[in-house]
């Protein structure tokens, strides 16, 4: 399958995601430069992590105005796949290809450690392995200061009945608990997606976590999954 | 030029961890009459002409309407 990796200045995990794509998976793996105004012909998206425009005034806040953006919301609006990880994430809640926003995190500092997540719903292109292959605790690292979600009442709602809360953080049995969130996100909300299930945000980083050689494969079990669903083996 | 001042602020029911922290540094100095300390931005802005569009700048980029309110105050040019 074709992926499409943007760049934006400052991204920093732009080239682990291609090693893991491309190296790792055998993926057709390309970058996009943010200054670049129509996307590659391409099955998926990512949105890397990093500090694009260096976090100015809010994480993402810039990078959304970048002019590669206009052609990734037309390409998120016509179906296709988009997954933002970390300050990608970010930038899709800036763009509004995803509900909600991102807060200081509660302790006020860059938390950076292995944390795990609970797959809440294994019923998507992100997560359907999961299901099969009964994952539903996986073990990815966090590395960021802004990522304690929010969002207002009315749109949780929303997103829970929808089915869009994808991953909470849990401690290692699998348990939701306020010991368990590293940064105080709303209902401990790790990583959500939009109605229609084909843009996704996550704060952990998959790429990290997706050769045994890095303490976990976890985070691979997510883009196999990507890559089975735009094979056709659909859930 | 005259300047116009855009200051940015975490909503009241947005938790505002830099604004706990610092009045939780406030009341250990001893300044017990703060009653509630919240920490946002000032965005500083030169205009020629009019700051008409100023609101649709704060609305599109300055702040976030999700987390964010914001307040414009408008100075005179003479200002230093």
């Amino acid at each position: 399958m074709r992926f499409s990796i943007v760049v934006f200045p400052g991204s920093n995990c732009d080239r682990d995601c291609a090693y893991v794509l491309g190296t790792v998976l055998k993926q057709d793996v390309s970058f996009v430069f943010h200054k670049e105004k129509k996307l590659p012909a391409t099955d998926c998206v990512i949105l890397p992590g990093g500090f694009s425009y260096g976090d100015y005034l809010r994480s993402g806040a810039i990078a959304r105005f970048s002019p590669i953006m206009e052609d990734i919301a037309r390409f998120a609006k016509s179906g296709g796949l988009v997954l933002g990880i970390c300050n990608g994430f970010q930038i899709m809640l800036e763009a509004s290809l995803l509900p909600g926003a991102m807060r200081i995190n509660k302790n006020g500092r860059f938390i950076c450690r292995d944390v795990f997540i609970r797959v809440e719903n294994p019923n998507t292109a992100l997560t359907q392995l999961c299901g099969l292959e009964d994952r539903r605790v996986l073990k990815i690292p966090i590395a960021h200061r802004e990522g304690n979600y929010f969002a207002p009442p009315d749109i949780l709602e929303e997103m829970k009945k929808n089915g869009q809360i994808i991953f909470r953080y849990c401690d290692r049995q699998g348990t939701v608990t306020d010991e368990a969130n590293p940064n105080g996100s709303l209902e401990s909300i790790a990583g959500i997606s939009n109605k229609e299930k084909n843009c996704f945000g996550m704060m952990p980083h998959p790429e990290r976590a997706s050769e045994s050689l890095l303490g976990s494969q976890d985070g691979a079990l997510l883009f196999r999954s990507l890559i089975t669903y735009l094979s056709g083996q659909h859930f | 030029m005259p300047r116009v001042d855009v200051v940015v602020l975490p909503k009241e029911e947005v938790l505002d961890p830099q604004g706990l922290a610092v009045l939780h540094a406030l009341h250990s100095l001893g300044f017990t009459e703060v009653k509630q300390c919240r920490i946002g931005k000032v965005v500083r802005l030169e205009i020629e002409g009019g700051p008409e569009r100023v609101e649709e700048m704060a609305k599109a980029l300055l702040a976030n309407p999700v987390t964010e309110d914001f307040a414009i105050v408008v100075k005179s040019g003479e200002e230093k």
